[in-house]
Formats: structure tokens, sequence, C-alpha cells
């Protein structure tokens, strides 16, 4: 129990941390300096929230772990993270499609997690979902904007979302870890998200006169520490200095 | 890109019952993007609670060439302050 409660907590922890991680790579490289704050502010806002569950995380597990050990000295296969928030950004419409996806869900689970039977769940979901929705509703302006654009903005709008769209399936899946969280009220039940995700997006897709194409195949295995050939990168970037200088202080 | 932008000027209100005041300006192509560029540009540190936004072009400017006679002319009209009353110790903030 104390370890499937371990293991959520990483999920949660993980998805906001290496999706910050991602974001922060736009930092002096987005297309205005105001787009450029846009994307900074939902990266520190997801840096607070994995800063919350990682040490609730490392306080359940009862190792002597804080958030900081936990984010800088783990490996790929120890990180919890969903596949969809580890992939490379793409163009800015690429990465506006990976944010509308990612907070929509994000929202949905932060506003079911409000009332999870885990006191202090319960208070960080409080807390991010004022955030994330924001994020949801800045990243739908962006897809309506360039969906709805010229036919360049258009069609990189669409590429992007078809590329992201095999990443989704994997939000809505649950193990045995979370089924037995579900049956005490501390997790939520992902796939009865699922109606209310697609509904939202679809709605989104329309004003933005986007198509929402099926994949093939779902890619999955973020869960249980199977991911894609991004994330060491990622890794190697975020930890190098906590690993070279151990003792390094602010 | 936000060289094609118009510019636009952010008002932002740091409490309740004080007023808007001018905070800077951002580029945006409307004013919902505006308004978004307004609060994450200077709103990130807690420092208001509204924010308006107007098209700088929509803003009527005094000329600096005609500051001679706008407002010279108040600057020896001392007796326009209210410095020459004995306030009442119970006002205050005057």
């Amino acid at each position: 129990m104390t370890d499937y409660l371990y293991e959520y907590l990483l999920r949660l922890g993980d998805d906001s941390l290496i999706l910050a991680q991602r974001l922060c790579e736009w930092s002096g490289h987005a297309p205005t300096i105001e787009v450029d704050l846009t994307i900074s502010n939902i990266a520190l806002d997801l840096i607070g929230q994995a800063s919350l569950f990682l040490r609730y995380a490392g306080a359940i597990e009862g190792q002597g772990r804080d958030e900081n050990k936990l984010a800088y000295h783990r490996n790929s296969e120890q990180f919890r993270n969903c596949l969809l928030v580890e992939q490379p950004n793409g163009d800015f419409a690429q990465t506006m499609a990976r944010q509308l996806l990612f907070s929509t869900y994000s929202l949905l689970l932060f506003e079911k997690l409000e009332l999870s039977k885990d006191p202090h769940i319960a208070e960080i979901a409080a807390k991010a979902v004022k955030e994330v929705r924001y994020h949801a509703d800045t990243a739908a302006d962006w897809v309506i904007r360039l969906g709805d654009g010229t036919e360049e903005s258009h069609e990189r709008m669409q590429d992007g979302l078809d590329w992201f769209w095999r990443f989704v399936d994997e939000l809505f899946e649950m193990d045995d870890v979370e089924n037995v969280l579900l049956a005490q009220g501390i997790a939520v039940d992902r796939p009865a998200l699922r109606a209310e995700f697609d509904q939202r997006i679809g709605f989104v897709l329309e004003k933005a006169t986007l198509e929402n194409k099926p994949v093939g195949w779902a890619l999955r295995g973020g869960r249980t520490g199977m991911h894609s050939e991004h994330l060491s990168p990622l890794l190697a970037e975020m930890q190098v200095l906590p690993r070279t200088y151990p003792d390094a202080v602010w | 890109m936000s060289k094609d932008w118009p510019l636009w000027e952010v008002f932002v209100r740091a409490r309740g019952g004080l007023d808007h005041r001018h905070a800077g300006s951002v580029h945006a192509p409307d004013a919902q993007l505006a308004l978004r560029h307004a609060r994450d540009t200077y709103t990130r540190r807690l420092e208001g609670v509204s924010l308006w936004v107007v098209k700088s072009t929509d803003i009527i400017a005094s000329d600096p060439a005609h500051a001679e006679e706008m407002f010279e002319p108040a600057a020896d009209k001392v007796y326009r302050h209210p410095t020459f009353y004995d306030l009442p110790d119970a006002v205050k903030h005057m």
C-alpha cells in the first residue's frame, strides 16, 4: 500500500517535472519574448507541482530522500512519467498541441484529485488545478489561432497534433497500483475521464478547423519505466550539475 | 514576429481599492492575447489583481513640443496647492 502510494506520487510528480524540463528548452527561443514568458511561467508552475508531489513521495518512501534527491538522482528507468511529456518539443505548434493534450488531461485529473481521500494529495491538487486551468486555456487559444490561421500554421498544427495523439491513450490507463488506490478513494478513475477529455479536445479542434485523426497504434510504457530514447538525454541535461557537484548549494 | 504585432499599454491594479497603474507594454496580435501577455509579463510575481490593456495607438498623448505652454504656466502658481490651510489633526492623508 505504501509502495503503491509512492509509485502513484512519482507518476504525478514526474509528469510535471519532465514536461517542465522540456518546456524550459524554449527559454530564449520562443517566437517572441512575451511567448517566452508564457512558456516559462507554465514550466515554473509545473516545477512547483513536481516539487510538492515528489517531496510527499519521499516522505511516504521513508528513506530520507527529498524532492531534489528524487529529481536528480534517479535514472530513466526509475522515472514514472507518461511518454507524452518526454517527447521533443518540435516546432511551436507541436509544443502547443502537446500542451493542449496534457493540460486538458491534467485539469480533469486534478479536478478529481481534489476529492482524494488522501488529504495531502487533495491539497496539492487544489493548488495545481487553478494553474492547470490557465495552461489548458492558453494552449487552446494558441491551437485555435494556429489551426484557424494561415495555410502553413494550419498544417503545422495538424502535424503536431497527429504526432502526439499516439501518446494519449497511456494517460487514461490503469494498472494494479492505481486500481488498489482507486478502491481506497485515493486515486482517480482514469478511464472515466476519457469521454470528457475527448469532448473538450473535440470542441477546441472544431474551432481550430483541425481534424482528430485516429492513430493506428498507441504507445505506452512510461508508467513502468519503459521510456522512449528521448528521456535519457533530457535527464542528462537536467541532472548534470547536482550529479557532478553533489554538495553544490544555492 | 513581435515586430508585426501592435503594441499595447498595460495597466495593473495592485490591490483592490487602488488605481490601475501603467506597468509597461507588450506586443500582441489582438486584445485577447495582449491580456495573456500582460498577465505573463507583468503579474508573474503577484503584482496585481486586475489588468487593463489599451492599444498604444488609442492613447492620445500631449506633444512634447508644446510642453512650454502646456505645463510651465503652472510652475509659479504655488497658491493652487492646498498648503496654506491648517488641517485638523483628524484629517489624514492630505
